[in-house]
């Protein structure tokens, strides 16, 4: 496994983000955008099965963004897939775009599903993985939540029924950055520990470096156990990779200017 | 499964529940890719025999209805043919945002099917009355809407939904001992609403249970020297336009009957239509009223809340001849 290739890929997708998040000229979702990069990278450059020439493959590995909000972290990996075009891209967040702050399903744009609405990406994740199960179906089902997300009733009441329904093809993703949109996750809504509340609830839990990319390949390649959905809770930093963004909430949902674009540009550096 | 007076009388005899788990037990047959769901309310579904003779296609999901609305998209979006069941404040509320985002937005191939709505779940009360669904569910773009008027359509629409490729609310009223108002086959189209009766006066257009009611009205305002033409608009949404059309040009009163609050529903539809028509004859809203009272038995709120055949008539009356 070449890390160095995924992590060339982080670097021109977080470029990428600050360009299109810069362009449009308006408040984009930069922090959890951010955070979540490695992670799709990772599955993107390393781990999802897909054919950039017919998105509509019925044998495709399913990935669900529930965190929509993330979508800067999401269309940038479609982008370096080459499942997304320039032109599409470059055309974030304006007018009648297909592209804008949250997922708009559009299979031919990689999109599986509309977000938007925390909490509900699970459910149907657990849905797609008991048809691929009932249709003997090998392909997998990837669903990335956010930790705060986490606070929504509904998340529960699907990680309830994944374990039940003993769904081994399906792999939730924690982006476990620590904050929300109102601040910091502890203060605002204090689930304790996560992985012991998905370990309670029946899941093989992972624990990793959300942006250590061995660490995540590792985590989503192998440890797998018959009859059991699998959570890697990825331990991230909001707004990763620029240090004015780092922790700071007020990139939660913000406008990049000219000043704060090109300074974010020199701390990504050349790729 | 045919329509013949034997069956009309059975079906009659079993009620909303009962039949849609026959039509779906049936249905179930020669769909390959049928899967029903239900949160934890399979038996009270009238799903008791259709999950031991086709346990691979029931998901029980537990009393979880937001996730099971969730589990319905994934598998619609995995190829299969999915109705989602519950009683009908649990679907059509609690998993509102749910049904918007999944059955609305992205438009998927799911049935959401609402047992024992309007006011049939008697002594349960409120909590589980349907009255507000057609409201919420009208507003959600890309639902169909559909109130089967008694048991035999209750078949006919499991089996145009299993046909239909989109997402569908589906609407059961009436209890046990529901009126047939179909004794023989008859051409069901979704969207495409039936005229039962023609008359000059009045027309009435009516929904699920009413449509019954609304034929007995019929009856006895003729006996008054009435005429009225009865309409069963089983497809809320999209509303059949061209039968408001004719009575707009051909009645003195149009009337909507529903077992829903008369906020939103299938009044509120024929309304929203009729309001721009110039020369449109006044409306009678029918309904339930914007309250929740207290509980009875079935029959007793119908009366209650003057939803019979005499008591329509009278309203209907009081509306042509005010004092």
């Amino acid at each position: 496994m070449d890390y160095q290739r995924i992590d060339d890929m982080t670097k021109r997708m977080r470029r990428k983000i600050l360009d299109i998040a810069h362009s449009c000229n308006v408040n984009a979702h930069l922090g959890g955008g951010l955070s979540m990069v490695e992670i799709t990278a990772t599955l993107y450059g390393a781990v999802l099965k897909y054919d950039i020439n017919n998105p509509y493959w019925d044998e495709r590995d399913r990935f669900i963004l529930s965190k929509g909000h993330g979508c800067l972290g999401y269309y940038s990996a479609l982008f370096e897939a080459g499942i997304i075009s320039d032109e599409v891209i470059s055309a974030f967040q304006t007018n009648e775009s297909d592209l804008i702050a949250h997922p708009v399903m559009n299979i031919s744009l990689g999109i599986e599903s509309s977000n938007g609405s925390l909490g509900q990406g699970l459910s149907m994740a657990v849905g797609l993985a008991i048809a691929a199960k009932k249709k003997s179906m090998k392909h997998k089902v990837y669903v990335l939540l956010g930790n705060g997300e986490c606070n929504e009733g509904a998340v529960w009441e699907a990680i309830i029924s994944a374990a039940h329904f003993k769904l081994d093809n399906l792999t939730a993703i924690v982006d476990d950055n620590g904050m929300q949109s109102d601040g910091k996750s502890e203060t605002i809504m204090n689930y304790g520990n996560s992985s012991d509340k998905w370990k309670c609830f029946g899941w093989n839990v992972l624990s990793v470096d959300g942006h250590d990319i061995a660490q995540l390949y590792d985590a989503f390649t192998g440890h797998e156990v018959e009859n059991k959905p699998k959570v890697i809770i990825a331990h991230t930093i909001k707004g990763r990779g620029v240090s004015f963004m780092e922790n700071n909430n007020e990139w939660h949902h913000n406008r990049l200017t000219k000043t704060h674009y090109e300074k974010a540009l020199q701390e990504i550096g050349e790729i | 499964m045919e329509i013949t007076s034997s069956n009309v009388r059975q079906w009659s005899r079993l009620g909303s529940r009962g039949v849609f788990g026959q039509a779906i037990l049936s249905l179930a047959a020669t769909k390959q890719d049928l899967m029903v769901l239900s949160a934890d309310l399979g038996n009270s579904s009238g799903l008791d025999r259709f999950k031991n003779a086709y346990p691979n296609k029931f998901i029980n999901v537990g009393i979880a209805e937001q996730n099971m609305i969730g589990v319905a998209a994934g598998l619609a979006k995995g190829g299969f043919v999915v109705f989602a069941t519950s009683f009908a404040p649990f679907i059509s509320m609690r998993s509102s945002e749910q049904i918007r985002m999944n059955l609305g937005y992205m438009n998927l191939n799911v049935k959401a099917v609402a047992i024992g709505s309007g006011v049939s779940m008697a002594f349960l009360g409120v909590s589980h009355y349907g009255i507000e669904d057609v409201a919420i569910m009208r507003a959600i773009p890309n639902l169909v809407v559909v109130s089967p008027a008694d048991c035999a359509e209750i078949v006919k629409t499991v089996y145009a939904a299993a046909a239909y490729d989109g997402p569908m609310y589906i609407r059961l009223t009436g209890a046990a001992n529901n009126p047939p108002v179909y004794k023989e086959d008859y051409n069901f189209e979704l969207g495409k609403a039936i005229t039962l009766r023609e008359g000059s006066d009045v027309t009435i257009i009516a929904s699920g249970t009413m449509v019954y009611e609304s034929l007995e009205a019929a009856k006895t305002l003729d006996e008054k020297g009435i005429s009225s033409t009865v309409v069963n608009m089983h497809t809320i949404k999209p509303l059949d336009a061209s039968v408001i059309d004719k009575a707009v040009s051909s009645s003195k009163l149009i009337v909507t009957v529903e077992e829903h609050s008369v906020i939103g529903g299938l009044g509120s539809a024929v309304a929203e239509y009729k309001a721009s028509l110039a020369g449109a004859p006044p409306q009678l809203i029918i309904g339930l009223p914007d309250i929740y009272g207290k509980a009875g038995d079935y029959r007793y709120l119908l009366e209650k809340y003057g939803l019979t055949g005499p008591q329509i008539t009278q309203k209907i009356m009081v509306n042509l001849n005010p004092r």
